[in-house]
């Protein structure tokens, strides 16, 4: 036995790749892989600066030192992001539990009503503390929520305005990804004081953004400025505080449109950024503009109610350039936990949570008042901002000397944040440390008065929220230990069997790289804390972004994009900022392929780019007259071409090479989209074959795992060229990243400086040590084998059905990348079967299904990533071949076309039992199709679920009990 | 599915027309609403609404996809269909009678496809 890794990581050994090989045609891997790569695209054998691979013990030892070197103090900064106690429960059972953190988006939703219920739970909660009508499934963060929330007023507004109107006390990260986002799409902002200015003077706008309470604590009602936005034809776009809203008045019931913000203090920790749940409702009437997931209640076969994504032409997969947002998946499991977070509380336990908070913060202040300390806001909930003139600097020094991390505001100000932790109670009765910390800095003595909140009654909460029993019902431990199990064991994850999604990677997360995550030292470091309190942190990612920047050929990376949409726009705004430094502000001209995933499409026109289609051939390449024509045409405005490769098809397109140069001759530049990284690790590099910047995937290729539908992060790496214009912060610990030049050995660094696309420096850091984990494991050699073995698989998977199914796409040599398109189309037109039934008809055997119609509708796309092993990839292939034979029975009349096996998948427990079977088909037949079933059956959890009912009848709420009797 | 009416005209855009006068009732073909799937929302011009020829005034959304509805004659929208909009299934169920989307009236009728051209369009 071997204790490498990469042995561990790798599902299939040498015996196990020689039969595969044999299958493929092939004596090796390598002669495999130079059969399928074309020649001019590999890479030279270069010395690497990834450390030989550690193993797993030696990996937790060397992560317990970088974790060493942050220091863990009382965060105090607020800002969005506060102190939370995570219920163990919900760690133990949800964060570390990959039941949950090993899903993949609930695009089968007849296999995900587990986590599809808890985000019905989410937006239930979100419905109800906003009041509001219909909130999604989770947003990225809350900076990039009320981004989403500008273009959602500008889509919805009457008003032709082109203004959009800002509170000057928005949280600060907020404005600055504001601005960054506003300019490329022609929004003006205009900054004011919304809480003070009369509102008359609020100019015209298609929308006003307004934080609640305000950055400095400041509590108001905005009901005035709400109306007057309205009186404009403009939205009002209100970032609030969940926890506050147990207490205040909700944004609908003021006349908010949009409420957006963070779910973060309802139990994520703080992570030094994320990942963290966003959040975003809305008001009736603006359902269809919502960016996002969103889960709606449908009904299945047999009429029960059923969950699943409702209203997806919204999405971008679908509607491309004209879809509401780019935005991909979000933060399932984060809202997951958040969600649960409410259900193990409730409404009662949530509001004296929060009041506890705002009863710290209105004793602190009354005993900051009365020692003669000025506080800025006769009214907050939790935050409180504190004149100290000239002396601020000395403060938040002095505070951070005790441990305790306060804001500096300016030279005169100070401000800090109660929450969860900091408001704890101490059981002797004595003033709680961090009171007596405080004391000592600001120089009083003595007993906080108790006092009631300083919540003016103006805007305190009457209404009731929380009301469905879900979130009275599992207070008890046992209670809520038993329902996160009921839930999950609906769900199929990774743990269940393999997912071979096509362009999903749905590879290990192995336990030794989800340790860290929730390791105090990594979890509970605020995003602003100074940079030499997060030194462990910093030597983490300077070291993420040298090993990414060396296997993609690429000179500097920044981490962060918290999604690949967010990494594939940063990348087009690094494009643009470097056009237009160059005089160059009418390129503006983004040219896409037809077979590009959608993404690519709504994300340059997010950039400010105009989406020009270039056309595929017959066999899924690009097709190079087509593109010659249109860069000819564009000369003199193109920006960029964006180019996926492998090629969505999973084919490694033999001419990549030109089409990259017809468009540097051009003047434009080659984005290159890093979905399919998985297949190219170790043997070529974007950077070599004419990729000036990509978007790297953490959570496909470096094994973050998909948590049901995020977190994601979606690194974007880039040639020198572009470094000045990869995203920066306004509050980034330190704006230079490490530079890479292998060949010369050169040092040196790239300052970042353009506007951020995350709320936080950093992105999602605190899931950061997964990808460090699996590359400190695997080596460049571990890295380079898991490529050849996930080619192998897929070109295993490919050879064994070819005869059953078409494999639709193929390379040199007739090989496919790390993913196979088989075409379905012909057996429909044969049988009648769709790629639908095919779909549900593999969870009856007990699988999950590949990629449904996407590059191609009527075609299933397979991944098997290099983590499954032969036995897994047999029971896959058996089951598609035994499908198969099915369909091939319904065509020659053994069964009725509407009455068979696959028409009906996938069958419950339930309907196989039902009284009388009155089917063509046995119940054995339905159930149990393949013997080895008998022991390891999964049995679905809903029939299939009527998609048109969902969607003509939207429901995204808890439903009523007496709805599933 | 049912075949495109001998008495309707028709664009490539897979939409029907029938003239009455100067005023063009305009619906999809029954081989669009097939491509489309389950159609779940029609979004419609307002009425009183100037279209001009070829542009997009409406959408059609089905669950897995979304169809544009283009203004086969430059006019003025003087009619829409309330039902189509109140329950999309009328799409799939009767697109060349119950499922028309608007009346608009116009000055100049383009040249359009016969049902033999359309028909031909899409063997």
């Amino acid at each position: 036995m071997t204790d490498q890794f990469a042995d561990r990581h790798i599902g299939t050994d040498s015996v196990a790749q020689l039969a595969m090989l044999e299958a493929v045609g092939y004596d090796s891997i390598d002669a495999l892989m130079d059969a399928a790569v074309p020649t001019a695209i590999r890479q030279a054998e270069l010395p690497s600066t990834i450390p030989a691979p550690a193993t797993e013990r030696e990996t937790l030892a060397e992560l317990r030192a970088l974790a060493d070197a942050n220091t863990v103090r009382r965060s105090m900064i607020g800002l969005g992001y506060y102190g939370t106690i995570t219920p163990a429960v919900i760690q133990r059972n949800v964060l570390e539990n990959p039941s949950w953190y090993t899903a993949y988006t609930p695009y089968q939703p007849e296999i995900s009503q587990g986590r599809l219920e808890a985000l019905i739970n989410f937006q239930t909660m979100v419905t109800d503390l906003t009041g509001l009508h219909t909130a999604n499934a989770s947003m990225l963060d809350e900076g990039t929520a009320v981004v989403e929330g500008m273009l959602l007023a500008r889509r919805a507004s009457g008003s032709i305005s082109n203004v959009f109107v800002i509170d000057a006390d928005l949280f600060p990260q907020t404005k600055a990804l504001l601005r960054g986002r506003a300019e490329p799409v022609g929004i003006e902002l205009v900054e004011l004081e919304l809480a003070s200015i009369s509102t008359g003077s609020i100019p015209e706008s298609f929308g006003v953004a307004i934080q609640y309470p305000g950055a400095s604590g400041r509590l108001w009602d905005p009901a005035a400025v709400v109306e007057a936005a309205h009186a404009h034809g403009g939205l009002a776009v209100v970032a609030a505080d969940l926890l506050a809203l147990t207490l205040v008045t909700a944004p609908g019931e003021f006349g908010a449109d949009v409420a957006v913000g963070t779910t973060q203090r309802f139990g994520v920790p703080m992570g030094f950024g994320g990942p963290h749940a966003g959040y975003m409702a809305v008001r009736a009437g603006l359902e269809r503009q919502l960016p996002g997931r969103l889960v709606g209640v449908s009904q299945d076969a047999d009429g029960y109610p059923a969950y699943r994504l409702s209203l997806q032409t919204r999405e971008q997969h679908i509607r491309r350039e004209k879809a509401t947002s780019n935005i991909c998946t979000a933060q399932v499991l984060l809202a997951v936990m958040a969600s649960m977070y409410a259900v193990y509380h409730g409404p009662g336990g949530l509001t004296r949570i929060a009041r506890e908070v705002a009863q710290k913060a209105a004793g602190y202040a009354a005993k900051l008042v009365a020692a003669g300390v000025q506080v800025e806001h006769a009214n907050f909930f939790d935050t409180l901002t504190v004149h100290i003139p000239r002396r601020a600097d000395l403060i938040v020094r002095a505070a951070r000397e005790r441990g305790i991390l306060l804001h500096l505001v300016d030279a005169d100000r100070v401000s800090f944040s109660f929450d969860e932790v900091t408001a704890e109670r101490t059981t002797s009765g004595a003033i709680p440390q961090i009171e007596a910390d405080l004391d000592a800095v600001f120089g009083l003595s003595g007993a906080a008065p108790t006092t009631d909140a300083a919540i003016p009654r103006e805007v305190r909460r009457t209404s009731d929220f929380l009301t469905h029993p879900v979130f009275t019902t599992h207070h008890s431990e046992t209670a809520m230990m038993r329902y996160l199990k009921y839930l999950a064991d609906k769900d199929y994850a990774l743990d269940r069997g393999m997912i071979p999604l096509g362009s999903c990677t749905m590879k290990l997360n192995a336990a030794t790289e989800m340790t860290a995550v929730t390791w105090p030292e990594f979890a509970n470091i605020h995003p602003f804390a100074p940079g030499a309190d997060v030194e462990g942190y910093l030597v983490m990612i300077s070291h993420l972004e040298t090993w990414l920047a060396e296997v993609t050929g690429y000179d500097t990376v920044s981490l962060q994009p918290n999604a690949g949409s967010q990494g594939e726009l940063a990348g087009l705004l690094a494009i643009r900022g470097y056009h237009r430094s160059r005089g160059d502000v009418h390129r503006t001209t983004c040219l896409i392929p037809s077979s590009a995933h959608g993404t690519n499409a709504a994300s340059a026109v997010l950039a400010g780019m105009k989406v020009v289609v270039v056309a595929c051939d017959e066999l899924g390449n690009v097709d190079l007259d087509d593109l010659h024509a249109k860069v000819a045409e564009h000369a003199d405005d193109l920006a960029a071409l964006m180019i996926t490769y492998p090629s969505t098809h999973g084919v490694y397109e033999h001419e990549i090479r030109a089409i990259t140069d017809a468009v540097h001759d051009a003047g434009g530049q080659v984005y290159v989209d890093g979905a399919n990284l998985n297949a190219l690790l170790g043997y070529a590099r974007f950077g070599d074959f004419g990729g000036d910047v990509s978007h790297l995937n953490l959570h496909k290729t470096f094994c973050i795992p998909h948590g049901g539908g995020g977190p994601g992060v979606g690194p974007v790496a880039a040639k020198a060229h572009l470094a000045p214009y990869l995203p920066g912060h306004p509050m980034a610990q330190v704006a230079q990243h490490p530079a890479f030049d292998l060949t010369t050995g050169a040092a040196g660094e790239h300052e970042h400086l353009g506007a951020p696309v995350s709320a936080a420096p950093y992105g999602s850091p605190s899931i950061l040590p997964i990808s460090w984990a699996y590359v400190r494991m695997m080596g460049a050699d571990g890295l380079r084998r898991a490529t050849g073995a996930a080619v192998l698989s897929a070109n295993y998977i490919a050879a064994r059905l070819r005869e059953h199914f078409p494999v639709l796409y193929a390379g040199d040599n007739g090989l496919v990348a790390h993913e196979c398109v088989l075409d379905l189309r012909p057996l429909r037109d044969a049988t009648g079967v769709t790629v639908d039934d095919v779909a549900k008809r593999l969870i009856d055997f007990g699988l999950h299904s590949p990629t449904m119609s996407f590059p191609v509708a009527g075609t299933l796309m397979v991944e098997p990533t290099e983590s499954e092993d032969l036995g897994e990839l047999d029971r896959f292939v058996a089951a598609m071949i035994a499908i198969k034979a099915e369909a091939d029975a319904v065509a020659s009349g053994v069964w009725p076309a509407d009455d068979n096996p696959l028409v009906h998948a996938p069958h419950t427990a339930a309907s196989a039992i039902v009284g009388e079977w009155t089917h063509a088909y046995t119940r054995e037949q339905a159930v149990y199709p393949i013997a080895g079933l008998v022991h390891r059956k999964y049995w679905p959890p809903v029939r299939r679920i009527d998609q048109a009912y969902g969607d003509r009848n939207l429901m995204c709420e808890c439903p009523p009990i007496s709805a599933f009797a | 599915m049912t075949e495109p009416a001998a008495d309707l005209h028709y664009t490539a855009d897979h939409e029907w027309i029938a003239v009455d006068g100067d005023v063009a009732t305009v619906g999809i073909t029954a081989y669009a609403a097939d491509k489309l799937g389950d159609v779940v929302y029609v979004d419609l011009p307002k009425v009183g609404a100037t279209v001009s020829a070829s542009t997009v005034i409406g959408e059609i959304e089905s669950t897995k996809s979304v169809g544009e509805l283009f203004a086969p004659v430059a006019g003025e929208v003087i009619e829409i269909n309330q039902a189509v909009v109140d329950q999309p299934d009328l799409v799939n169920a009767d697109p060349f009678g119950d499922a028309w989307m608007i009346k608009v009236r116009f000055t100049e009728l383009p040249t359009l496809l016969t049902a033999a051209e359309y028909a031909a369009l899409t063997d």
